[in-house]
């Protein structure tokens, strides 16, 4: 319903010394038409230039606290509300080089009136500098 | 007097523009006042971002802005997360600890209807019943398609109302369930995926005629060898039925609030696919009085092809329910 809006391609940043990047962060917002509760996020799969990174690279940030995606899977008295930007900070030794990148990001959610895992996904190519 | 059957708008309408940050929740008010929709139904999941530790100080500030804008509440939209936990199911226990919070919040709110999602079972919600009453807040299942009024699901709630002869338990009906022609903005978006306009057109004949979905689908998967887009159109149908209207009278004592499900309005304010043509002739012969509260849905069939404008979508949907109601010469 909101897939094409769940990364923001504006967003992209290095994290960590300027001269060593230990990773890339970017905006993203929950793909649903209401908040959740963290645990019930079962995963916020990441890749880049065609390759997953690792689950446990990833982190999330929605300004209250930086929290793991397993440790996401307990987290029963954290929202993320509607439309609220949060920041996903993803560890990747060097960050993103200059140039042209593609980015995907699938969220699976656990939605429990839904019969299966209700999964949201984009891809967006980017031009990092 | 009154009119009994009034016009309301549910915030999930503006849902594209809300998650985008390009309207506030008083924009919406403002808006649905502005065209004489006055009864406001709410997400507190969505609209609430205290949700579940709303204090009395946000709901005045909730009052205040209805009250600006000469709104007000008619329906809370409750949900259930029986999968909080990755590991189990929430105990029946915890299910009715969690809707009887939702009710409080409801009463709290001064809001009297709740839509209860359709799967909560309806053994849960005969315990939570003495809990509505007290509250004096109608839970209210959501007929959602594919569901219909008759189905059996549905009437395992209405045998515990009348069972239990209250008064705050019955259905809420969601007007999906009365798809009378498949919905040109669901054709479109496949066509945009790849899906071929002759086969698109074999789907919407086959709905046309009533065909029942699965002999669609295997033609269209099977036989005609259909790719994705054409697939995936065809399972749609699965989604698509079309209730009988004329079981509205029937029905009508067990509701009082109904969600105006809509998927796009034409130019000239008519609704190409929920036959509301028919079913308010019949909700105003059953004597029926509530809320019909305008629910769009239409955005994520459009927003690959254009900006989504759920106002002017909103706004038709009210020029047709006021003529289909006689509010017009």
């Amino acid at each position: 319903m909101f897939d094409k809006y769940i990364i923001d391609p504006d967003s992209f940043a290095n994290v960590g010394p300027e001269h060593a990047p230990t990773g890339f962060s970017f905006g993203t917002k929950l793909g649903y038409y209401r908040g959740l509760t963290l645990s019930m996020l079962e995963d916020l799969a990441v890749s880049l230039d065609g390759d997953d990174l690792p689950r446990d690279a990833i982190s999330f940030d929605d300004g209250n606290g930086r929290i793991g995606l397993d440790e996401m899977e307990t987290a029963y008295d954290r929202r993320w509300n509607f439309g609220a930007p949060a920041k996903l900070i993803v560890a990747y030794p060097g960050g993103l080089t200059a140039g042209k990148h593609t980015v995907s990001l699938r969220q699976q959610l656990r939605i429990s009136y839904m019969p299966f895992p209700s999964v949201r996904f984009t891809e967006k190519t980017i031009e990092f500098t | 007097m009154k009119p009994k059957i009034q016009r309301g708008v549910s915030l999930y309408s503006f849902q594209e523009e809300m998650f985008l940050g390009q309207m506030n929740v008083e924009d919406c008010v403002s808006f649905a006042a502005s065209i004489g929709a006055k009864g406001i139904e709410i997400l507190p999941e969505q609209n609430m971002p205290s949700f579940p530790h709303v204090t009395d100080a946000e709901i005045a500030e909730w009052h205040a802005m209805l009250d600006r804008h000469g709104c007000h509440f008619t329906c809370y939209d409750m949900f259930l997360d029986t999968k909080l936990r990755k590991n189990r199911l929430m105990t029946d226990d915890e299910q009715v600890a969690s809707i009887r919070r939702d009710l409080e919040l409801c009463n709290r709110l001064g809001i009297r209807n709740m839509r209860i999602l359709i799967f909560v079972r309806p053994d849960i919600l005969e315990r939570c019943v003495p809990y509505a009453e007290e509250l004096d807040v109608h839970m209210g299942v959501e007929v959602h398609a594919p569901w219909y009024l008759d189905h059996a699901w549905i009437l395992r709630t209405i045998e515990v109302a009348d069972r239990l002869n209250t008064r705050h338990l019955g259905i809420l009906p969601d007007m999906g369930i009365f798809m009378k022609h498949y919905p040109p903005e669901f054709r479109a978006r496949f066509e945009r995926e790849g899906a071929r306009p002759e086969i698109t057109q074999f789907i919407v004949d086959q709905h046309e005629e009533k065909v029942m979905c699965e002999y669609t689908i295997y033609e269209v998967a099977v036989k005609m060898q259909g790719n994705p887009a054409e697939v995936r159109m065809a399972e749609t149908l699965r989604h698509a039925p079309y209730a009988n209207p004329r079981r509205i009278g029937d029905f009508a004592p067990y509701f009082r609030h109904i969600q105006a499900k809509f998927y796009g309005m034409t130019e000239d304010c008519h609704d190409p696919s929920i036959a509301y043509d028919e079913v308010i002739p019949e909700l105003v012969k059953a004597g029926w009085q509530g809320t019909l509260s305008s629910e769009y849905e239409g955005n994520r069939w459009v927003q690959d092809a254009e900006d989504v404008d759920s106002r002017e979508q909103v706004r038709r949907q009210h020029v047709m329910f006021e003529r289909l109601l006689g509010e017009t010469a």
